[in-house]
């Protein structure tokens, strides 16, 4: 199976809460929280896809798009 | 359909603290709809009262929002009624096993098609950190604020000894086995018990220091195992996750329709 291509990181600062299990849990090290607490994929191009930040967090907030 | 097709999207963002495990079960249970690709409209969540079952509001399937402790009392009713739907309650540990345990056990003993959730966060969070049947000894609450001397209950065993004939457990860090165990149960039939280990930071976090949100989420990845695993014998301490019990026995509805057809010939 190739390999997902990563295309954006949506996140949606209404939504995100700040809570950093995004952050902690991401095997890449891609997110940080910034100076309002909310997440910002500051490392992207170290994003593999695995969808796990998208998967767990309690906010619905954050979401991968790929390349098809 | 995508899982914000599964959603009304106007009651975000959603009421839970930041960090509560409970957005996690319900990002998991979108999850499970969205791979069943399963239509809102076969599907019936009934909820009672606590921060978990506040999630019915936020899913856009037919919900009803009922009273503390019943909600398996009412889905009963809709099940009896439209036996074809898919019954999902989720229910907070309070909820579950305080004032809602008769209706629980009750429910698993008949082994109606119900898939129950118990969101267990270990304490009662909407009322302000009570302890539950769930705390267990040597915790601490609001209403135990030198230490709680109650034992609790093991949930997988409790549900395995009333009946129940799909009982697992996971855990929010393990939010795929989640779904994964979800779809199961919705897709059986027969009464489905799955206990999550959920976090609620706010009360039962803060009062018995355990940490961040992360920190808790963290603490179910190091204090869980597989069931039957050797790192169990290891440690007995561990808690063990996944499937323990799944057994076929005739489901209530489909019993009951054969006693209207007796009566009916009887007529
Ligand atoms: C009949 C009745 N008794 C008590 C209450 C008060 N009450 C509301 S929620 C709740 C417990 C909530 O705890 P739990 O079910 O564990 O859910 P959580 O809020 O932790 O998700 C209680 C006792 C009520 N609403 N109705
Ligand atoms: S898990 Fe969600 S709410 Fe928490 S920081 Fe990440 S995006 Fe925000
Ligand atoms: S998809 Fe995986 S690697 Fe990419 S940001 Fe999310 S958790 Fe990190
Ligand atoms: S009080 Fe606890 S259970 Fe309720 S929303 Fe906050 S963290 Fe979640």
């Amino acid at each position: 199976m190739a390999k997902p291509k990563l295309k954006e990181h949506h996140i949606n600062r209404d939504w995100c809460k700040g809570c950093g299990i995004c952050v902690e849990f991401c095997p890449k090290k891609v997110l940080e929280l910034d100076k309002q607490d909310k997440v910002v994929a500051v490392h992207f191009t170290n994003c593999i896809c695995c969808k796990l930040c998208e998967l767990r967090c309690p906010d619905l907030a954050i979401e991968i798009e790929t390349e098809l | 359909m995508a899982i914000k097709d599964y959603i009304r999207e106007r009651f975000f963002p959603h009421i839970w603290c930041p960090g509560c495990g409970h957005g996690m079960v319900l990002n998991a249970l979108l999850r499970a709809f969205e791979d069943l690709a399963i239509s809102k409209n076969e599907i019936v969540m009934v909820s009672g009262i606590g921060c978990s079952a506040r999630i019915s509001g936020y899913v856009d399937v037919h919900t009803l929002h009922t009273i503390h402790g019943r909600a398996l009392a009412f889905a009963t009713g809709v099940k009896m009624s439209r036996p074809e739907l898919n019954l999902i309650v989720p229910m907070g540990d309070g909820d579950a096993l305080a004032i809602g345990g008769n209706h629980f056990i009750h429910a698993a003993r008949r082994n109606i098609d119900i898939t129950a959730i118990v969101m267990n966060n270990r304490i009662y969070g909407m009322t302000g950190g009570q302890y539950s049947p769930l705390s267990g000894y040597g915790t601490l609450a609001t209403t135990a604020p030198f230490i709680n001397i109650d034992h609790a209950f093991d949930v997988v065993e409790l549900a395995k000894a009333a009946g129940a004939t799909f009982v697992a457990r996971t855990t929010t860090y393990h939010v795929k086995q989640m779904s994964e165990l979800f779809k199961e149960a919705i897709l059986r039939e027969g009464f489905s018990v799955i206990e999550v280990l959920t976090q609620c930071p706010t009360y039962f976090g803060r009062k018995n220091k355990a940490g961040s949100a992360v920190d808790m989420v963290k603490s179910f990845k190091d204090n869980t195992t597989p069931v039957g695993s050797k790192a169990k014998l290891e440690s007995p301490g561990l808690i063990e996750r996944g499937i323990f019990v799944q057994k076929d026995l005739p489901e209530y509805t489909r019993e009951y329709d054969k006693v209207i057809e007796r009566a009916m010939k009887k007529r």
